[in-house]
């Protein structure tokens, strides 16, 4: 699974995790990437539809892109320029 | 619009306030000690400051020998995990039944333990506040609780959650 128009400076699978888990390890990975970085992050609990945009948004981050296939969704997102 | 005023609004403001959660965790069984320390470890990972008020049967979460023993209610709880009828939940060990089905759902799903969320929530430096009032009153000493915990009263907590976006009682 992979955006070519985006370079993907890391990827998090949190197939089978529930909330808050993906949203909790995906502001982690986030922590550790620079602004501008992209990370690809892999999701199964149908609730991260409507949480990962939500983290997005608060964190100040940029979602690039999501896609859904079947009981997966995938977003790329953006590390914002926040502290 | 010139160039000049539309940099200037893309230009993050330094002086936002973080936005801030204020929880009040009020109830000591393990079923009710997970909302809080979800919501609390979701509003951190958003970027929140974050601070719980552990009062009455809810300062067990922060009791270090008792946090990992919490229990789920067998009896007047018709929505908890055993679906038997509700006298039967007074027969000895059916609390323990009860807990344990709910532990064994928790497991298969992933979900981390009480104390698996105390360590991410700290992690995240949310504040723990543990209610003096119920320390006074159930004989908790400060030794008795777990490492970090801020012991406050009513007002100091209210003091923080009057400067909160979202204020929760659980």
């Amino acid at each position: 699974m992979t955006n070519p128009q985006l370079s993907v400076a890391d990827t998090l699978d949190t197939s089978g995790l529930l909330c808050p888990l993906p949203v909790y390890k995906a502001a982690m990975a986030l922590k550790r990437l620079e602004a501008g970085e992209v990370l690809e992050l892999i999701c199964t609990d149908p609730g991260s539809l409507a949480d990962i945009p939500a983290l997005a948004r608060q964190r100040g981050d940029i979602l690039r892109g999501v896609e859904e296939r079947e009981a997966t969704q995938v977003f790329w997102i953006e590390k914002g320029p926040q502290p | 619009m010139t160039t000049a005023t539309a940099a200037a609004e893309i230009v993050p403001d330094k002086k936002a306030k973080r936005k801030r959660l204020a929880l009040v965790a009020s109830k000591g069984t393990l079923d009710q000690a997970y909302p809080p320390l979800i919501l609390a470890a979701t509003a951190a990972s958003l970027g929140w400051e974050v601070g719980i008020y552990f009062t009455f049967y809810g300062l067990d979460i922060l009791h270090k020998d008792r946090f990992d023993k919490l229990k789920v209610a067998s009896l007047a709880n018709p929505a908890g995990p055993l679906k038997v009828p509700n006298l039967l939940g007074a027969i000895p060990g059916a609390t323990a039944a009860a807990t344990a089905v709910m532990k064994k759902w928790m497991k298969k799903a992933n979900m981390p333990t009480i104390a698996e969320f105390i360590e991410m929530t700290q992690a995240l430096d949310v504040t723990f506040f543990a209610c003096s009032t119920t320390m006074g009153v159930m004989g908790v000493e400060e030794s008795d609780l777990i490492q970090g915990c801020d012991i406050a009263g009513a007002a100091a907590f209210l003091d923080f959650a009057a400067e909160a976006d979202v204020q929760l009682f659980v």
